[in-house]
């Protein structure tokens, strides 16, 4: 075998490891699809937006309440959004139902890792101060405050700074 | 009032929240796609720079859909902006409008305030602290974590699974400590 056939079996077994490494969302699907057909993300990527910014999720002052215990507003959309996800997840599993595409849908629990804490705590204090999760970020962008783009910049450098210092951090 | 009008008003968390947790089967039934979107940041590195580190290695076209996903709600957001929006400013809890008060954040127009983000305030000192510092704990934070608000608190807890349950309780935590004893101080600058 030579060694490029090699490298090629090599990376297709580690890929999806790696890929999965620090991650939830990932792609679970092992069809191969040509890049027009993610239309359907980018359409669900604008309903998502638009939930955002009309229930003012993307909105700082809605996240300095949620963390002054001043509104429930933050408490009961992350809490409804959790129920209807628990059932859906519930009823995809019992009813063994399947992906449009015809794939046994696969979700792979995620192990714990002390990351969850010291990430999880990080995460939180940024938080606080940008009033943006990552998907409020571009929402905000979209809404022409445009100077958040700069945040966004700064977090990727942030996503940036932690692969590089990955394995020297406490996990 | 019209159904035009009324989609223009801001809308309830029991709208919103239930429809969010509808992209969870909606990704799962698309393509059998785990939903989340810190990973984003993540894939960028990876398309862009990944300067050969083992983290950053690996095939992110896989992982296009979720470059796409984002790059629509940024286009929602545009939507919003051009065809939904509300007139009227955003109403802000009268404790929390008296604290902002003495750190000069007075205008509630927009839902991002314009007092602390914005182009002349990335030139201040809180600005850079804010906007800089802030977007960085935000996307070191989320990959350390491994998720953020939508992986984990969203996508995690769906799957009942008990580490998105203690990331979800360390965000608030970190965001708590964040709010009442130093954001204070960031906002004094």
């Amino acid at each position: 075998m030579s060694t490029q056939v090699k490298d090629t079996i090599q990376n297709i077994n580690t890929d999806f490891e790696v890929r999965s490494q620090n991650a939830i969302c990932v792609n679970q699907s092992e069809l191969n699809r040509p890049l027009w057909s993610n239309w359907k993300y980018l359409v669900a990527g604008i309903g998502f937006g638009i939930i955002l910014v009309k229930s003012e999720v993307v909105s700082w002052f809605r996240i300095q309440e949620m963390f002054r215990l001043q509104s429930f507003h933050m408490y009961g959309v992350i809490g409804s959004a959790a129920v209807i996800g628990i059932i859906s997840v519930f009823l995809i599993k019992k009813l063994k139902v399947k992906s449009f595409e015809g794939e046994e849908i696969k979700l792979e629990p995620k192990k714990f890792s002390k990351g969850q804490i010291y990430g999880g705590l990080i995460f939180g204090l940024g938080w606080a101060v940008t009033g943006a999760c990552p998907g409020p970020l571009f929402a905000q962008i979209g809404t022409a405050a445009t100077v958040v783009l700069v945040t966004l910049l700064s977090a990727i450098a942030g996503t940036w700074v932690y692969g590089k210092f990955r394995t020297k951090l406490p996990h | 009032m019209n159904f035009i009008e009324w989609i223009k008003q801001p809308w309830p968390w029991y709208v919103a929240g239930p429809l969010i947790g509808l992209t969870v089967p909606l990704f799962l039934l698309l393509g059998n796609k785990s939903f989340g979107i810190s990973s984003s940041l993540r894939h960028v590195c990876a398309a862009c720079l990944p300067a050969k580190i083992p983290f950053f290695s690996y095939d992110w076209k896989k992982e296009v859909w979720n470059l796409f996903f984002v790059a629509g709600v940024l286009l929602g957001g545009v939507a919003v902006a051009l065809f939904l929006s509300a007139p009227a400013p955003v109403v802000v809890d009268e404790r929390l409008a008296t604290e902002l008060q003495q750190y000069g954040i007075t205008n509630f127009e927009s839902l991002v305030p314009t007092d602390v983000f914005s182009w002349p305030q990335l030139f201040t000192a809180r600005g850079i602290v804010m906007m800089i510092g802030g977007g960085f704990l935000v996307g070191f934070g989320t990959r350390y974590a491994g998720g953020c608000t939508s992986g984990h608190a969203i996508m995690g807890l769906s799957n009942l699974q008990w580490p998105s349950l203690v990331a979800t309780i360390s965000f608030m935590a970190g965001g708590f400590i964040m709010a009442n004893l130093i954001l204070p101080y960031i906002l004094k600058l």
